[in-house]
């Protein structure tokens, strides 16, 4: 069974003058243990709301609909009454740009000590134990922990936030854009990182990032969103060499590659507002090979080899 | 051979951090771009390659080296010397979500710089640089305002109004770092037609990729020195420099079959108050010998043609 399943997953967000914003059309995806998925997309494609939803942290002017099964439980059903037992302690989150976040004037260690505590896991000297060995977990001296934010450089103090999201020892870690602000070799630490979490601890991970290459290098799987919509899942190989939609395809296209083989392209136009009903396919306007039949309805998914599915009226050309 | 736009000799920039520690951001760099040349300047946050681009710009005082456009030497021009410069030397920011000011207009912004250097014309030459920067057709985007464009559309805008005055060459700091992939390659082909077009191109970057994509030379930056530079494809494909090396080695590739032997240097890089001795790398580099600790590498020939590394070893 898988450890976290989303079935037909909505949000939409109340805006001002009755008017509605659907970012979450519908998602659907199941997730394994020690499995390491990514959600790729552009800005406003709704991949990081998605993820608040699996945590319970949506804004107060958001509603949900659709299951999240952990563990075979619906934990979106009762509300924060059933989100509530499991956020941080069986599905945690980096925030995107928690490295950031940490108060400058408390020391590291008090801040990570501090949600174990609330938590009830241990207490006073348990406590700081504790967070020395979560902080050894992600290859950060225990000693350290007395050390503030500042004296960390922006790499371990990203490694200090996933400890936090660790404390709790949750089976799955939503991770948003865990890397973007980060230098290319610091990037590979956290990277590396993350592997190792996931193969040693058996952790299933959703790394959110709008970077392909990225997704390629450390995800066996990912799924790939336009509109509130995934668009296409698939292993990160049937992605790159057999993408059943014309997004995937021009966003690899779009995408440098470091030994210069391809040309690169970037798609015309941008994404749709999602405050307005959109008719037929959404990526209809930028695309490379729509028909007719993409003005008139949302496409049906289409899988073409277990696992592996698009939502796409036009076959697959590599 | 093509004229020589920018040149810049052993150029050090440094700061003064309290009473008496000095902090040396640049720390003898030399390069050049030519008319038509698509230079990238390839480093980690704090290695000093924006801190070149701003000097070379008369943005941030110079300590010592030179810096000359085309065959004026403008290392200690004043600002009303540097106005004519500026013409031909334009710069384009990170980010054009806070680079234009949300209170103009699109024809305002980009007829700004034509006002301050008393240019005839405007409309003409607003026109102009927006139809070449790819707004076209002009009209469609002259009344809007920064909030109804798109990152990339910004961009294009802020691109606009550094060819209103038809620079020479173009200085861009990091120019896709804030938009969607979708929309990158769409700002580098604008910027590689420039350069077709006659353009000298001095880019700023961090992405490997994308210098390997548009640039003709890399230039690879570590701790204020330059330690390796050559032909793009050159630096990329046989790096010399253990750092290059790396640094090459950590790119994540597209394709997920591309075997990746990642050599992951640990640490990051040194506070540029605190240089190491000897060879700057050598703290972090897995190839060092005794002798790195001590003796300072100049850049020389290593590789191919006009391919020069910082590194004893090559």
């Amino acid at each position: 069974m898988s450890v976290l399943a989303v079935e037909d997953l909505h949000v939409w967000f109340e805006l001002p003058d009755d008017k509605e914003l659907h970012a979450v059309q519908g998602i659907s995806f199941g997730l394994e243990r020690g499995e390491r998925m990514g959600l790729v997309g552009e800005s406003g494609c709704g991949k990081t709301t998605a993820i608040l939803a699996m945590m319970g942290l949506l804004p107060p002017n958001a509603s949900a609909a659709g299951r999240i099964l952990l563990d075979g439980e619906d934990i979106l059903a009762g509300g924060d009454a059933t989100m509530r037992p499991h956020r941080w302690n069986d599905i945690a989150m980096v925030f995107q740009g928690a490295m950031n976040a940490f108060d400058p004037v408390k020391t590291i260690g008090s801040q990570i000590q501090e949600p174990i505590e609330t938590a009830g896991l241990a207490k006073g000297k348990a406590a700081r134990a504790r967070t020395a060995e979560l902080l050894e977990l992600v290859g950060i001296s225990g000693e350290r922990q007395d050390r503030f934010p500042h004296e960390f450089s922006g790499g371990m103090r990203q490694r200090a936030a996933i400890a936090m999201a660790l404390a709790c020892q949750p089976k799955v870690l939503l991770a948003d854009e865990p890397t973007t602000a980060l230098d290319v070799m610091v990037q590979a630490q956290i990277l590396e990182l993350l592997v190792r979490l996931t193969d040693e601890l058996g952790l299933a991970l959703i790394m959110v990032t709008h970077d392909l290459p990225l997704v390629s290098q450390i995800c066996q799987r990912a799924a790939v969103m336009y509109a509130g919509h995934i668009t296409e899942l698939g292993t990160t190989t049937e992605l790159y060499h057999r993408p059943l939609h014309p997004y995937t395809r021009m966003l690899f296209g779009a995408t440098p590659d470091l030994l210069a083989q391809r040309e690169v392209t970037s798609i015309p136009g941008a994404p749709p507002r999602l405050d307005q009903e959109i008719t037929g396919c959404p990526f209809r306007p930028r695309c490379d090979s729509a028909i007719d039949a993409c003005a008139l309805s949302y496409p049906p998914t289409r899988t073409a080899e277990p696992g592996h599915s698009g939502a796409c009226f036009v076959e697959a050309h590599a | 051979m093509s004229e020589t736009l920018l040149t810049i000799e052993d150029l050090v920039v440094q700061y003064r951090q309290g009473r008496k520690k000095v902090v040396k951001a640049v720390d003898g760099v030399s390069l050049t771009v030519a008319a038509g040349e698509f230079v990238a300047l390839v480093g980690e946050s704090g290695c000093g390659k924006t801190t070149t681009a701003q000097t070379a710009m008369r943005m941030v005082p110079a300590t010592s080296g030179t810096i000359r456009y085309r065959d004026r030497d403008i290392t200690n021009a004043t600002q009303s010397e540097m106005r004519p410069i500026r013409r031909e030397l334009q710069i384009i920011f990170q980010d054009p979500y806070e680079s234009l000011d949300p209170r103009f207009r699109v024809k305002d912004i980009v007829a700004e710089p034509l006002e301050i250097h008393g240019l005839d014309n405007r409309d003409e030459r607003v026109r102009a640089a927006m139809e070449r920067a790819g707004l076209t057709p002009a009209d469609l985007y002259l009344e809007r305002y920064p909030h109804e464009l798109s990152g990339g559309q910004r961009q294009r805008v802020s691109i606009a109004a550094a060819l209103a005055l038809e620079p020479t060459m173009l200085l861009a700091d990091e120019p896709v770092s804030m938009l969607d992939v979708s929309v990158r390659a769409g700002i580098l082909g604008l910027l590689n037609d420039l350069r077709t077009s006659g353009l000298g191109i001095l880019m700023i970057t961090h992405d490997l990729s994308t210098a390997a994509h548009f640039a003709d030379r890399i230039c690879v930056m570590y701790l204020g020195r330059i330690v390796e530079e050559g032909p793009a494809h050159e630096v990329i494909r046989n790096p010399q420099h253990p750092y290059t090396k790396a640094l090459v080695s950590v790119v994540p590739q597209p394709d997920p079959e591309q075997s990746m032997q990642p050599e992951i240097l640990q640490g990051e890089t040194p506070n540029p108050a605190d240089v190491p001795t000897g060879c700057r790398f050598h703290p972090r580099c897995p190839v060092a010998t005794a002798a790195c600790s001590s003796e300072d590498p100049p850049l020389r020939p290593a590789g191919s043609d006009g391919h020069r590394a910082a590194c004893i070893l090559v």
